[in-house]
């Protein structure tokens, strides 16, 4: 009926037997096209998660190469992948995973000239980034070509997650109407991570994402998952959507891409 | 008095406390008693003209005080405030 392979169908039985999926489901995750910008601590887990499920065609963006210091956190990435671009060396991951799954590897530094261009070929839009520029610059091309896009952030020992419906649920800007100004940020020494926050906030993601896909469940629509590691302790807070938000508020001012100053010193110096 | 979340990027001014208390009758007043407590906190939260940054929130339980009344906003004993900034990793926010 589905037109399913045999070992397709053995590859995703543990999925294909739940009611909510079934073969129409496994169907839907076949034929998804998720660009996930970041092949870092959020989209290891993200990548790896969606590939496994099947997800038909996987986008990945970063400019970076694989570093010693990135493997304590992107399990994407293995010892002998340090130098090689993150692109690749996850490409190589999620083909080993899973062969069905079609790559696309993007080499490049989301920006405003060329964010639209690479957001087109795909449904949905997941954030892996780590900075202010890339978040904003995200969450603005994906409102403007009403793409879903499945938001997180993490610091040391906390994670946030919100999902993004243009227009249909508040966005990134009614929530945080702009990034810290260049200058207020103190030190990126001072910060780090937990690399296992990455991974139960990268994962919480890629359920999103799923649950999107297959139309089942509520989604973060609204509402702010913030994780506290310490605490161990999920806590949900209320997002409306903001009638002054200057990107999809009642009167926008916000009509073009921008691009931000990056404010990490260190960042800078790379 | 009332419960107030304190986000990693401000917990070296709170002595690495997650949870700390505080009093006062409206968000205001309590932030003012958290730089008592906690001298410098109030300049990370708040901007020159004292108002609270466009990149952190305060929400009292669930709720955003920017869609009830901002600073202003009345809190009651047992409230639990959090205050949430945005977040990248490897960057601090606030």
């Amino acid at each position: 009926m589905f037109d399913f392979k045999e070992d397709q169908i053995e590859r995703y039985s543990r999925q294909i037997i739940l009611p909510q999926i079934g073969g129409m489901g496994q169907k839907k995750i076949s034929e998804a096209k998720v660009l996930i910008v970041g092949a870092g601590g959020l989209g290891s887990p993200l990548a790896l998660y969606l590939a496994a499920a099947g997800v038909g065609k996987i986008g990945l963006v970063d400019s970076d190469k694989v570093e010693l210091n990135n493997l304590q956190r992107q399990i994407l990435h293995t010892t002998i992948d340090v130098g090689k671009p993150k692109v690749i060396s996850g490409q190589e991951k999620i083909e080993a995973l899973n062969p069905e799954v079609k790559v696309v590897t993007i080499k490049k530094r989301l920006t405003s000239e060329n964010a639209l261009n690479i957001l087109e070929d795909y449904d949905l839009v997941v954030d892996g980034s780590d900075n202010f520029p890339t978040r904003y610059l995200m969450n603005d091309a994906c409102l403007f070509q009403k793409k879903p896009l499945f938001h997180a952030g993490i610091l040391r020992f906390e994670g946030q997650v919100m999902t993004i419906l243009p227009h249909q649920g508040p966005c990134y800007r009614c929530l945080f109407p702009e990034p810290p100004p260049p200058g207020l940020i103190p030190s990126c020494q001072e910060a780090g991570i937990l690399g296992s926050v990455a991974g139960v906030i990268g994962t919480i993601q890629a359920t999103e994402v799923l649950k999107f896909i297959l139309g089942i469940g509520d989604l973060l629509v609204g509402r702010l998952l913030v994780f506290s590691a310490l605490e161990m302790r999920f806590h949900l807070v209320k997002v409306p959507k903001n009638p002054h938000c200057s990107l999809c508020g009642e009167n926008p001012t916000l009509n073009e891409l921008i691009d931000y100053e990056e404010f990490c010193l260190l960042r800078r110096q790379r | 008095m009332v419960k107030v979340r304190i986000p990693s990027p401000l917990q070296k001014l709170t002595d690495n406390q997650v949870l700390v208390t505080g009093k006062g009758g409206t968000i205001k007043e309590l932030i003012d008693d958290l730089e008592r407590q906690f001298p410098g906190i109030k300049g990370r939260i708040c901007d020159e003209d004292g108002h609270i940054r466009r990149f952190v929130n305060i929400y009292i339980n669930e709720e955003d005080i920017r869609f009830l009344n901002g600073e202003e906003t009345a809190i009651k004993s047992g409230d639990e405030i959090s205050i949430i900034p945005a977040i990248a990793g490897g960057e601090t926010d606030v």
